[in-house]
């Protein structure tokens, strides 16, 4: 039987070890429609992993994700890996990590908080708790634990 | 003190030795609020006021603080119509601001303004109030009330009465009062209950804090009993301020199976929270309160602001 559920890319990015069923958030992060028209996405759900029991995986091609993607991944995917691929090999591998701010990627929940009104600034989260992962707002100390529903 | 240069945003960018300096300060300064004597400790410095929102005792007090010591205030009252008005970004006003002045002294609807305030200006920024998050000075003047009358901020009983949602005063105070060692009693409306978020923290902090919704087993042995105003203004929902103002009121009835040495406290203005006939008791501290605002304001801008005695 020919194996060919989700082929090698030859550079791009492989967003591997997705908690099954996250994988959609994840092409949500990513902005799969405002990505450049040429690049493939590739999205597998349901691969059977040793780690995981399941897992999701995304392949973009093409594209070398910015840290602010990376760290909004990891606030929704903390048990992803990023590969960055070139020419058919894997050139870096690393774990998301979540560093203790986190920068321009969410909206503060609070619709009264500085933060959303017309003022020259980024929003800015300190990450307050780990696993479960919670964040604080750097200017109103509000408290934000559903990423996806502030994804900015 | 360390102290100098520095701003004050929220009640925790304070240690609790800095909280008790500012309260020894403020104690002597309290002939000098009175008028009694004077000292020019702010003499040649000037204090921008910026005041987004209305605010009476807040600013007055402020600008009284700064002019007993010496010191002259910018004050914009109505900052909110001439700046924002014409688009400008607080960020900017912040800026032009600290150029103009050796400190501002904010009040802003939108939480977390003076966070950025601080990051925009240049001088120290002092927090008097951004919508319904921290307003730190209110914080420290309410220490200094049960400080005054107990000697003391901890082992108390305190019980928190009414607006604890959107009531920026009780938040801070509860933090600041759980870090002192006294113990907390909720008192409120169901649909006014302290958030979730700092019920954790205060959990989290090793607060003794229960909640008893009867205003009159609360009181019972209190020493304190801290008394808020509905703010209309923090409602976003008309009905649900409706359906609770009104809902409680302190008179010589809750009164009278409270201890002798309780004291009732309120930020003030009051709306009909505390009954008149309160004021001729012995439990009456709301407007000592509201008068130690002065002094504990004019410890606070030494502190930052003052020439350093004894500098090297």
């Amino acid at each position: 039987m020919r194996e060919l559920k989700i082929t090698p890319i030859r550079n791009g990015t492989v967003i591997d070890h997705i908690a099954s069923g996250l994988a959609l958030e994840v092409l949500r992060i990513l902005r799969v429609r405002q990505l450049d028209r040429d690049s493939t996405v590739s999205v597998a759900i349901r691969v059977r992993s040793g780690k995981l029991g399941w897992k999701d995986i995304v392949k973009v091609e093409d594209v070398e994700l910015e840290p602010r993607t990376v760290n909004a991944i990891a606030l929704i995917a903390p048990t992803a890996t990023i590969s960055i691929i070139r020419d058919y090999k894997v050139r870096e591998k690393r774990a998301v990590d979540l560093p203790p701010r986190i920068v321009g990627v969410l909206r503060c929940p609070n619709l009264n908080c500085i933060s959303n009104q017309a003022e020259p600034l980024e929003s800015e989260f300190e990450v307050v708790g780990r696993r479960p992962t919670v964040l604080r707002c750097a200017f109103c100390d509000r408290r934000v634990a559903d990423f996806l529903r502030h994804l900015a | 003190m360390a102290l100098h240069g520095r701003d004050l945003v929220s009640i925790r960018d304070l240690s609790r030795e800095e909280i008790v300096q500012i309260l020894d300060s403020a104690r002597r300064m309290i002939p000098l609020a009175e008028g009694s004597r004077t000292a020019p400790l702010l003499a040649g410095r000037i204090v921008a006021m910026a005041f987004f929102e209305p605010s009476t005792r807040t600013r007055l007090s402020f600008e009284s603080a700064v002019q007993r010591l010496g010191g002259s205030c910018l004050t914009i009252a109505d900052a909110g119509a001439s700046s924002m008005r014409k688009g400008e970004s607080l960020y900017d006003t912040i800026r032009m601001l600290s150029s103009y002045a050796d400190a501002i002294v904010l009040r802003h609807p939108n939480e977390g303004a003076a966070r950025l305030a601080a990051r925009a200006s240049e001088r120290p920024v002092i927090n008097a109030g951004d919508g319904a998050g921290q307003h730190p000075t209110q914080t420290l003047l309410d220490l200094a009330t049960i400080r005054e009358r107990f000697g003391t901020l901890a082992g108390l009983k305190v019980v928190l009465l009414g607006d604890l949602k959107y009531g920026r005063t009780v938040h801070s105070l509860a933090y600041a009062l759980a870090e002192f060692g006294s113990e907390l009693v909720l008192c409120s409306p169901e649909s006014l209950r302290l958030p979730e978020e700092h019920r954790d923290e205060l959990h989290h902090e090793g607060a003794k804090v229960t909640d008893e919704p009867d205003l009159a087993r609360a009181v019972r042995d209190a020493d304190v009993l801290y008394v808020t105003r509905i703010q209309k203004e923090r409602f976003t929902d008309e009905s649900e301020y409706r359906a609770v103002v009104g809902s409680y009121r302190i008179d010589a009835e809750v009164l009278a199976g409270a201890k002798p040495k309780l004291i009732v406290m309120h930020p003030l203005p009051r709306a009909g929270e505390i009954a008149p006939e309160v004021d001729s008791t012995p439990h009456a501290a709301y407007f000592r309160q509201a008068f130690l605002a002065v002094p504990v304001r004019m410890a606070l801008l030494d502190a930052i602001l003052g020439k350093r005695r004894g500098a090297r």
